[in-house]
């Protein structure tokens, strides 16, 4: 697709990175001017508006990691004050040498960072276990305990009386020099996020927030990502907190108020999720709203709050939803889907060559149901395997205990020698076994070739720190995701829609879509949970082309579906269940002519 | 000295539970968590102070006005907070739009208000004295009510069960032709009378004081946290396990050392047992 269709914005903006010339430069375009107005501050002569602009850049530093945690992540993380708290002191403190001989100040802010980035993963553990209301409700706790804290710890912080805040070293010292500090400190945090929105990482966390279920299958780590965001957005937000600490001159307990964790959360909604952009615009305008409007100021806490309603209700896709414009862009019409198999070779060759995966004597019940009662079933590389049977037969539970979303209450389910069971789901994908869903879990507000570039994350080596500086392997790690990416594409027939939004595709579309992200995997294994239902039956006779040549590359295939054509057109085994018994397995042939499968299930 | 930690502990954990299920009303029939009840309860001693001290009216008086106002606050929360969140594909969007609206009323009531705890009148006087003060056995009566009342709302009258069945599962009560939104306007409306009166009995402990929301907010929580969503006798347990536990932490460690034993414990404990000690199991994923 040509430029134009580009999102010019957060998130997507970094696709474009990939491009030379002008992409790269229209995604740049915004964050530039905003970098021009903010230079050219302190050339208006008024240290007022300098103090502002320096509170802004500061108070951005903390929400550009906020950023990462509650737009990205979806975590609602609304207590974020506490970790500016502990930054403000730390440094001050370490500063000041009221308890430790006194350090350089910006050695102190360092030290702050990592005392940040500690507490970081402190406030942000419940999030491993807790949902959504529960997390929002242990971050607001965190923040008053931690005020509390301050408070009653005299001999340290000072408590009601405060402490001085560091004073920054030359040429850092004066108004202009500390302005410009944290104005270097923005950019580089800006650009640290960018990176990371654009790596496998941003996808990753984006994919939890809106297909949790979808990461898992592709082997995204949920706790070993979040701890590490929340490491950085912790070391962000309390470098902010000390510089807070130097602006502010003296601080006490009462300077953290409640009302400052809500302009950073609102900051990131009013901007919109997924985008770096937004929120720094949202971070901007919250910042300078109540002094624009000096009567209003009392009632600053009220009009956040309203702005937070209105945009739930109206805009839930804040500031980047508006200046998105690409997103209304229709998509081309008349559009059908054309695999193209030839791309498949190419994808797959150097994935895995591994034993079967056989299933003996599994069980599972929920409750008094018994989902499966019994099973043995083999899945050989290089073949396609059939599950068929009527509602309720166990097919969908049968393919989500091999891939690790319900555990059996007996028997054995092992890849090759390998014992399956007790590796957790999001281990699956390393192991070549990929899946898709019944209902297509897809990250709607990513491009098509996002959510494809999800699939590959197993195979991506950059660490979030090296996403985080754009060092090497990260560089080489998105090239070569994006490369295969296009290669899946090809493959399924979608070529042509890299950078529409999934949301925006047809329902078969997003069908095949969930194969292409599967087939990033390099998959030993593909199981597919009814890929036919809803598809037209020219789609359905194009999906079965498809799924033979996957197998034709040594994948073994493990197909539940409803339409007795295409399993009896592409299968080379069958198995049909019936009440989570196995009914009758064998060919396809010798399936159709199977008595008790006829009067049962196929009719006459 | 361990009548008043029982005397105290007992009349805020009946101001906690009481929360809990204002909380727990809500929930049942939206499967919202609303950020408002606790500013109910802090509503709830601010216009007790209103009607009774400032505007002088007789206290069975203030307690309808107070409670006819938390009532229509409940439904405003409905309306406002609740119904465009439902209507909307991302339904976790709740836990901000109610926050929005409680931070909308606590900003309101500073303002307009005072930001200093204000007096809350004395209501029945002369009538026991220390431990038996009605400071503290007020909460515990209007706990005691409430539940025996919410109870034979449930087990005895049409709306009760109707109010059980959508709690149950709303798609079956709207298919037996239940007017499943007017029932959630009127839990709420119920819900919202049941936070005021926590904020009007507990009024004397409490103050009127307009930054009570969040700390009942959270003290509220934990109960329901713990007992699991929607269980009101998990609810009432522990919110009165919780005051005992708060005011003799308060009373052998001191005030923030009992705060942040209070924290610890609710982390822990939930990071246990995610669904709360008597909850359910999660739904399925896949």
């Amino acid at each position: 697709m040509n430029a134009p269709s580009r999102r010019a914005l957060g998130a997507r903006s970094e696709a474009a990175a990939e491009r030379p010339g002008a992409g790269r430069l229209a995604a740049a375009l915004p964050f530039l001017l905003v970098l021009a107005a903010a230079a050219a501050v302190p050339l208006a002569g008024n240290d007022y508006w300098t103090l502002i602009a320096t509170r802004a850049a500061i108070y951005w530093i903390l929400v550009s990691g906020l950023n990462l945690v509650v737009g990205f992540a979806g975590q609602l993380a609304i207590g974020y004050v506490a970790l500016l708290l502990v930054g403000a002191y730390t440094t001050s403190v370490l500063a000041a040498g009221t308890v430790l001989p006194p350090v350089p100040a910006l050695a102190a802010l360092a030290c702050a960072g990592g005392v940040g980035a500690l507490f970081g993963v402190v406030v942000g553990l419940p999030a491993l276990r807790l949902r959504t209301f529960y997390f929002a409700m242990t971050t607001l706790g965190f923040a008053t305990i931690v005020t509390q804290v301050a408070l009653a710890w005299q001999d340290v912080t000072g408590g009601g009386v405060g402490i001085a805040g560091p004073e920054m070293p030359a040429p850092f010292e004066t108004r202009v020099g500390f302005y410009g500090f944290c104005l270097g400190g923005a950019v580089l945090c800006t650009w640290m996020t960018l990176n990371v929105a654009g790596s496998r990482h941003g996808r990753a966390l984006v994919a939890l927030r809106d297909a949790d279920v979808a990461a898992e299958a592709v082997g995204v780590s949920k706790p070993r990502l979040l701890v590490a965001v929340f490491l950085f957005a912790g070391a962000v937000a309390a470098v902010a907190g000390g510089l807070f600490a130097s602006l502010q001159t003296y601080i006490t307990p009462d300077a953290f108020t409640f009302d400052l964790s809500l302009l950073f959360f609102i900051a990131v909604l009013i901007g919109g999720r997924g985008s770096v952009l937004g929120p720094l615009i949202g971070t901007v305008v919250l910042t300078i709203l109540p002094e624009v409007a000096a009567p209003l100021a009392a009632w600053s806490t009220f009009l956040y709050a309203a702005l937070l309603l209105v945009i739930v209700v109206a805009v839930p896709g804040g500031i980047a939803d508006l200046l998105d414009r690409a997103r209304r862009r229709p998509l081309p019409a008349g559009r059908t889907i054309a695999p193209r198999p030839a791309a498949l070779a190419e994808l797959i060759a150097g994935g895995h060559r591994p034993a079967p995966i056989a299933l003996e004597g599994v069980r599972l019940s929920f409750g008094a149901v018994r989902a499966i009662d019994g099973l043995d079933l083999t899945l050989r590389p290089g073949s396609v395997h059939g599950l068929i049977g009527p509602n309720g037969s166990g097919k969908t539970t049968t393919l989500n205990v091999i891939s690790g979303y319900y555990r059996p209450q007996a028997g054995t389910v092992g890849l090759g020698p390998r014992p399956l069971l007790d590796a957790p789901r999001e281990a699956r994908a390393a192991l070549g076994i990929a899946r898709t869903f019944q209902t297509p879990r897809i990250v709607g507000e990513a491009s098509v070739i996002e959510n494809v570039m999800l699939g590959g994350g197993v195979r991506a080596r950059a660490t979030l720190a090296e996403s985080l500086l754009a060092l090497p392997r990260h560089r080489a790690d998105e090239r070569a995701l994006r490369e295969a990416a296009r290669l899946a594409l090809r493959a399924v027939g979608l070529d042509g829609l890299d950078d529409a939004r999934a949301g925006r595709l047809q329902h078969s579309e997003l069908r095949f879509l969930e194969i292409a992200r599967a087939l990033m995997i390099r998959p030993a294994f593909l199981l597919l949970d009814e890929p036919a239902a809803g598809l037209s039956a020219h789609e359905i006779k194009r999906l079965g082309i498809l799924i033979r040549a996957v197998a034709g590359q040594g994948v073994g295939v493990l197909l539940v579906e409803h339409h007795a054509d295409l399993i009896f057109d592409i299968c080379h085994e069958v198995t049909v269940l019936n009440l989570g018994r196995v009914l009758a397995s064998g060919t396809p042939a010798e399936i159709r002519s199977h008595k008790e499968v006829v009067s049962a299930y196929l009719g006459a | 000295m361990l009548a008043s930690i029982l005397a105290s502990g007992l009349a805020v954990g009946a101001v906690y539970a009481l929360i809990g299920i204002t909380y727990n009303t809500m929930f049942s029939t939206s499967r919202v968590m609303s950020f408002t009840a606790g500013q109910l309860g802090m509503l709830g001693g601010v216009l007790g102070s209103l009607f009774g001290l400032r505007l002088g009216l007789p206290w069975p008086l203030a307690l309808l006005l107070t409670l006819a106002a938390g009532a229509l606050v409940g439904v405003v929360t409905e309306f406002v907070a609740v119904r465009p969140v439902l209507r909307s594909l991302d339904q976790h969007l709740y836990v901000l739009s109610t926050l929005a609206l409680a931070l909308m009323l606590q900003q309101v009531t500073a303002i307009t208000w005072s930001t200093e705890p204000q007096p809350f009148p004395r209501l029945l006087g002369g009538f026991g004295e220390d431990v038996l003060d009605e400071k503290f056995w007020l909460p515990v009566a209007a706990c005691a009510l409430v539940v025996a009342g919410l109870e034979l709302l449930y087990r005895r009258t049409l709306v009760g069960h109707a109010f059980l069945a959508v709690a149950e599962d709303n798609f079956a009560a709207r298919a037996l032709g239940l007017p499943e939104r007017r029932l959630r306007v009127m839990s709420f409306a119920l819900a919202g009378a049941v936070g005021a009166l926590a904020g009007y009995s507990g009024g004397e402990l409490l103050l009127a004081f307009f930054a009570n929301g969040p700390h009942l907010n959270f003290y509220g929580f934990i109960p329901v946290a713990l007992g699991g969503l929607g269980n009101n006798r998990g609810a009432v347990i522990g919110g009165l396990v919780l005051g005992l536990f708060q005011q003799a932490a308060n009373f052998a460690v001191g005030g923030i050392f009992a705060s942040v034993a209070v924290f610890t414990m609710f982390i822990v404990v939930l990071l246990a047992a995610p669904q709360g000690l008597l909850g359910s199991a999660t739904a399925r994923r896949v």
